[in-house]
């Protein structure tokens, strides 16, 4: 079963709001719109329903941690539609296919915790999500869906669309919220959390793409039934999962959550291309540790993956082959994060083009035999706690695993003071 | 000296914020989107204009890597230099597009028609190597392709 994409069509333009409706669409708003705001929130943490930007909190949980006693106080809901982790594509296929199920599990979502306006924060690239989203707003408009009074409930929204001047950073909460208000990208100090303190102090909830999309259907289905949809209640629902690298088939896939890396790359992606060996795999995006063969059939949910030592993180998998030098892999993640750091704090700042220059140096054939301690000791002083924001640890996560798992590639390097791969860096 | 399209538009944009500032983003792409870049004289009139100091919103505009505060050529090329896109042949097309077009990242070509610019993951990993030009977005590319890319914007 397919909720979530199952109705977007071949060719990946939009459905419109009359085709939408025919399967069904804002018939979950409708619902909601009869039950109190506290029982919509109830259901969606019933679901199990986890963030898919990458963190994994409960939905439900977050909302509910919204000061709800003061009916008239200013709310905002925003959407991060920001995609920019490396190696993650998923939600430009929802946004683009279908941008009134996102609206209406906004719609949805915004009632719950009685916000009066909503963003939708899209990053610069999706031109094409863009012009869907602004036609979608406009008849969601015209038919009363948004707006004042909607459909009759006294509830009223209204619904902007910002679209980014880049940087990874904005997809960070806080960091978009300071965007939004003008400011440099720059993550906040939590406490307070956005849910208490958000966009111009006010309480907020920020939500992925994908999260949102969830949301009509658990409210049409229940959540007894949105976690059925997955093979593992605890993580409730499907789960778009994606691949890229060097496999037959990369694509993206609406899929029953914790099904395996295995099943994944092999049925789903077509299994590596001839020539091509499987040597491992960040199975979230590049701020995800690396999983390797021995976690081939580890089930691609929160739990399973992050015992297997990772983080499903965003479920789009970004594979190595053996004839691809895992140090020059690394290398580029490091650059990304070292080009994408705010600033803000020293650790993240500093060390992460230190990180990126030993790795280019290791890549060049330049490497001295203290490298891999240093590299491991940034792996530590970069790690959780440490910094301001996730930046720096999600960037140590696939260097510190590539420490342990291609060890020897890495001393090779240092050895025979050249990359083994041929491959060099200019 | 902002024109009075740049002015409404601004204007369109306040009204939806409830302090100037919040408004800054904004504004920069308006003046980018018709004037091409944001010069420090166009920089100081927005700054003005939202009653923060010049240096605040500079410090903003720079902040954002898509803020252009040098002139840029008439199409923007963003090529995406991150991970599924080198795996699947980055090095090779940044290569062949820097020789075809005679520049380097950041600079723009003689004739003024491309700035070529490094860009952090276009979404769109499973067609990669991926690359922008403008608004358009070109998948599964190869450096025998770039040819006939290029020609559309010449």
């Amino acid at each position: 079963m397919k909720p979530l994409t199952g109705h977007i069509k071949a060719d990946g333009t939009p459905l419109t709001l009359a085709e939408y409706e025919q399967l069904g669409g804002y018939q979950a708003l409708r619902k909601a719109l009869r039950m109190s705001p506290q029982e919509v929130t109830t259901e969606v943490k019933n679901s199990n329903l986890k963030g898919r930007g990458g963190a994994g909190f409960n939905t439900g949980m977050k909302w509910s941690f919204v000061p709800m006693d003061d009916p008239s106080a200013e709310k905002y809901l925003i959407c991060n539609a920001d995609e920019m982790e490396p190696g993650t594509f998923k939600d430009r296929w929802l946004l683009e296919g279908n941008p009134h199920q996102l609206l209406e599990g906004m719609l949805i979502a915004a009632y719950a915790i009685q916000a009066s306006e909503g963003y939708v924060f899209l990053r610069y690239a999706y031109k094409t999500a863009a012009k869907g989203i602004r036609v979608a707003l406009a008849e969601a408009e015209r038919a009363g869906y948004l707006g004042s009074n909607i459909l009759g409930s006294g509830f009223s929204l209204r619904m902007h669309l910002h679209t980014g001047v880049g940087r990874y950073m904005c997809g960070e909460e806080t960091a978009l919220l300071n965007s939004l208000e003008g400011k440099r990208a720059t993550p906040r100090a939590k406490p307070p959390f956005p849910q208490v303190s958000g966009l111009f102090g006010k309480p907020t909830i920020v939500n992925n793409v994908e999260t949102f999309s969830c949301v009509p259907h658990i409210i049409s289905n229940g959540a007894a039934w949105f976690q059925s949809l997955s093979k593992n209640p605890q993580d409730g629902g499907t789960k778009i999962y994606g691949v890229s690298g060097k496999v037959n088939r990369p694509g993206a896939w609406e899929l029953p959550m914790g099904i395996t890396l295995r099943e994944l790359i092999e049925e789903h992606a077509g299994g590596m291309r001839s020539g091509y060996r499987f040597r491992g795999a960040l199975p979230g995006g590049a701020s995800t540790d690396f999983l390797v063969e021995e976690h081939l059939d580890v089930p691609m949910d929160y739990g399973s993956v992050a015992a297997a030592g990772s983080r499903l993180g965003t479920g789009t998998v970004v594979v190595l082959d053996d004839r691809t030098c895992p140090v020059g892999f690394v290398h580029n993640l490091e650059h990304f994060f070292a080009q994408e750091s705010c600033g803000w704090c020293t650790p993240c700042r500093e060390g992460l083009p230190w990180t990126e220059k030993i790795l280019r140096a290791l890549e060049n054939g330049e490497g001295r035999e203290n490298d891999l301690d240093l590299l491991a000791m940034h792996a530590q002083a970069l790690g959780p706690g440490k910094t301001f924001c996730a930046l720096a640890p999600g960037a140590m996560e696939p260097l510190q695993s590539a420490l342990n798992y291609f060890r020897k590639d890495f001393e090779q390097h240092i050895h025979e003071k050249k990359c083994p791969y041929g491959h060099t860096l200019h | 000296m902002l024109s009075e399209v740049e002015i409404e538009e601004i204007n369109q944009e306040l009204a939806g914020v409830p302090v100037k500032e919040a408004a800054g983003i904004e504004a920069l792409k308006i003046i980018q989107r018709h004037r091409g870049w944001v010069s420090d004289e166009s920089l100081r009139d927005v700054a003005a204009y939202l009653q923060m100091a010049p240096e605040e919103l500079d410090s903003v505009a720079t902040f954002y890597n898509l803020i252009f505060r040098q002139p840029v050529g008439r199409h923007i090329i963003l090529l995406c230099d991150s991970i599924s896109c080198w795996v699947m042949g980055y090095e090779q097309l940044s290569s062949q597009l820097r020789q075809k077009l005679g520049i380097g990242f950041g600079q723009t070509t003689a004739d003024g028609c491309f700035t070529l610019l490094p860009n952090p993951c276009l979404g769109t990993c499973d067609h990669a190597p991926a690359l922008m030009i403008d608004n358009d977005l070109y998948r599964d590319v190869s450096p025998e392709m770039l040819d006939e890319i290029l020609g559309k914007y010449k």
